[in-house]
């Protein structure tokens, strides 16, 4: 009775409206990308607000037809794996180190790799193109896989470190002490008993490599090369009438990442907290 | 004895595991970090075409300085940390209203966080038909006869930033809600057990202890806010005008990228991205400085 109470007071009617509203701006774009798409042009130009009715798959049917966003889908496909599995495998090492071993330059490292994920990839982009250029990796999987691994690297090392020392120090002396090798204890303790962190850190990663515009952009630029967010600002200028058919495009965009959402919140909210709530 | 022996062994030489284990990770770092800091800081030094190995010493320091276009795209970064005490004053009203966990809080919380997921070309490309002058924000305004205030959001020069600067607030709010929920739910209940034994009312307990609570991580997203407004916009603002109309909408990013890709002026572009990279440098120093005074006072 007392909740209802609250939920009726002055107050609590306030909340309510004001939370009312900040939602549905916050979903309002999602629900218009999924309602224009679900459009043939003539309906939307009639009514934007109205809902689709019947709904027509057309949109997708031409984008599907059309083959580029089936191409560009696979590219980001290929390029998030590759980047996301490279920088958990490199990290993983180094913060196993950086965790649990003592070494010369440890603190120092750890020190560096915070300073280093503030810079900018604006202020890096051009060099590595001029640096990679010569190598012949422009335009190519392995170029941008490396820029990409090694720009999640900083992040990775800071976040599998810290959740390594959360693992309970005992495990690690009792393996010691029963002759386990530093391999044997990273292979057989603490890469088991990190699950949680690591679906943490990979949500968040791919999530960054799958959503980047700019290293994307500068190096594929081979429209059949092309990841999917850089392919999609590409659409605006090809179908810029058709709006519908660009809104399609972009609800494809953001629909692996929306289920991955729906499903997995938590891994979201926890990965993007981590560098600041201990 | 002899597993005695073989330990005593061990200690005695330099253990190069730690240095092996880190050994992928600092080479990657080196390439993708460590070569383009130095080649951009020595090509900014260079002539500012193609052509290799003139130096031109501060010339193309000293072309960006006169260029207009530089002050314009550096205002505009400027003008967007406006949107970081917004954004933070809102999220926080937001998280509180949240933590006291009124009904269907926990949906709230889903649909703020949603647009944080959400890629930033998507959003920006949305907005721009939401934003549009037959598009959904005008037509509701006309729909309740305010017509008159409908705008080319994103077509005028003067308010092309504001429109783009809500666009970031809408999809940057709900990783600050998501923070400031994270850090609340780990304020020990007992600080609000004792104030509640003392008397204190809502206001006050938001007053004297959340929001105290709160610093070490308000600071955190505030800087976070800060860097993104500086060196992260570049997606927001590709998607949405390209840094029009004219120039009223660039940002540094866009500039460097402009001068890099589009007119292959290498020195030139170098140089503003070292003094990007000076700014943010700077930016983060001042705040370890005020961090570390704070720490001295005592406080966590």
């Amino acid at each position: 009775m007392s909740a209802l109470r609250r939920f009726l007071s002055p107050a609590g009617l306030f909340k309510q409206a004001l939370m009312v509203a900040i939602a549905i701006a916050a979903i309002y774009p999602v629900y218009y990308m999924l309602e224009t798409s679900l459009k043939t042009r003539e309906a939307w130009t009639a009514d934007q607000f109205g809902l689709p009715l019947p709904p027509t798959l057309d949109n997708y049917a031409t984008l599907l037809a059309d083959g580029r966003i089936p191409v560009w889908f696979m590219n980001s496909v290929i390029v998030t794996t590759a980047s996301v599995l490279v920088s958990t495998v490199v990290a993983t090492l180094a913060a196993f180190a950086i965790a649990r071993l003592t070494f010369r330059g440890r603190t120092f490292l750890l020190r560096l790799l915070v300073a280093l994920m503030v810079v900018p990839p604006a202020v890096l982009v051009l060099p590595l193109f001029l640096g990679l250029q010569p190598l012949g990796l422009t335009n190519t999987y392995q170029g941008v896989v490396l820029i990409y691994s090694g720009m999640l690297v900083p992040f990775s090392v800071y976040m599998l470190s810290s959740f390594f020392r959360t693992l309970p120090v005992e495990l690690f002396e009792a393996a010691r002490i029963d002759g386990a090798s530093t391999m044997r204890i990273l292979r057989s303790i603490v890469v088991p008993l990190s699950g949680p962190g690591f679906i943490t850190l990979i949500v968040v990663n791919a999530m960054w490599v799958w959503n980047e515009l700019l290293i994307a952009l500068v190096f594929l630029q081979d429209d059949q090369k092309r990841t999917l967010m850089a392919g999609l600002t590409t659409m605006r200028g090809r179908y810029a009438i058709n709006e519908p058919l660009v809104m399609a495009g972009m609800f494809l965009g953001v629909l692996p990442i929306l289920l991955l959402f729906l499903f997995g919140q938590r891994f979201f909210v926890r990965g993007l907290v981590a560098g600041a709530v201990k | 004895m002899s597993a005695m022996a073989s330990a005593i062994r061990r200690r005695s030489r330099v253990d190069v595991t730690p240095y092996l284990l880190v050994a992928p990770a600092v080479a990657l770092i080196l390439l993708i970090y460590g070569y383009p800091i130095v080649r951009v800081f020595i090509d900014s030094f260079l002539s500012p075409t193609a052509a290799r190995g003139t130096t031109v010493g501060l010339a193309n320091y000293g072309f960006v300085i006169d260029d207009p276009v530089f002050w314009k795209s550096a205002g505009n970064n400027v003008f967007l940390l406006v949107g970081v005490p917004i954004m933070t004053f809102v999220a926080l009203v937001v998280a509180v209203i949240l933590f006291d966990q009124i009904r269907g809080w926990r949906l709230y919380r889903t649909l703020v966080f949603t647009p944080y997921i959400l890629a930033v070309p998507v959003i920006g490309v949305t907005f721009v038909y939401l934003y549009g002058y037959n598009g959904v924000v005008n037509e509701i305004l006309r729909a309740v006869g305010l017509g008159g205030l409908a705008q080319d959001w994103l077509g005028s020069p003067t308010l092309v930033m504001p429109s783009i600067l809500s666009v970031i607030i809408y999809r940057e709010l709900g990783f600050g809600v998501m923070l400031f929920l994270a850090r609340m739910a780990s304020i020990r209940e007992e600080l609000y057990e004792a104030a509640m034994i003392d008397g204190a009312g809502w206001w006050a307990r938001l007053r004297y202890i959340t929001v105290p609570q709160l610093r070490t991580v308000m600071t955190f997203f505030v800087v976070i806010e800060l860097i993104t407004m500086l060196s992260w916009v570049f997606a927001y603002v590709y998607s949405m005008t390209g840094g029009g109309p004219a120039f009223a909408s660039s940002v540094l990013e866009l500039y460097i990228w402009k001068y890099a890709f589009a007119y292959r002026a290498i020195g030139i572009a170098s140089a503003v991205a070292v003094l990007l990279l000076v700014a943010i440098s700077v930016l983060i120093v001042v705040q370890l400085l005020v961090r570390g005074g704070e720490s001295e006072t005592g406080e966590e």
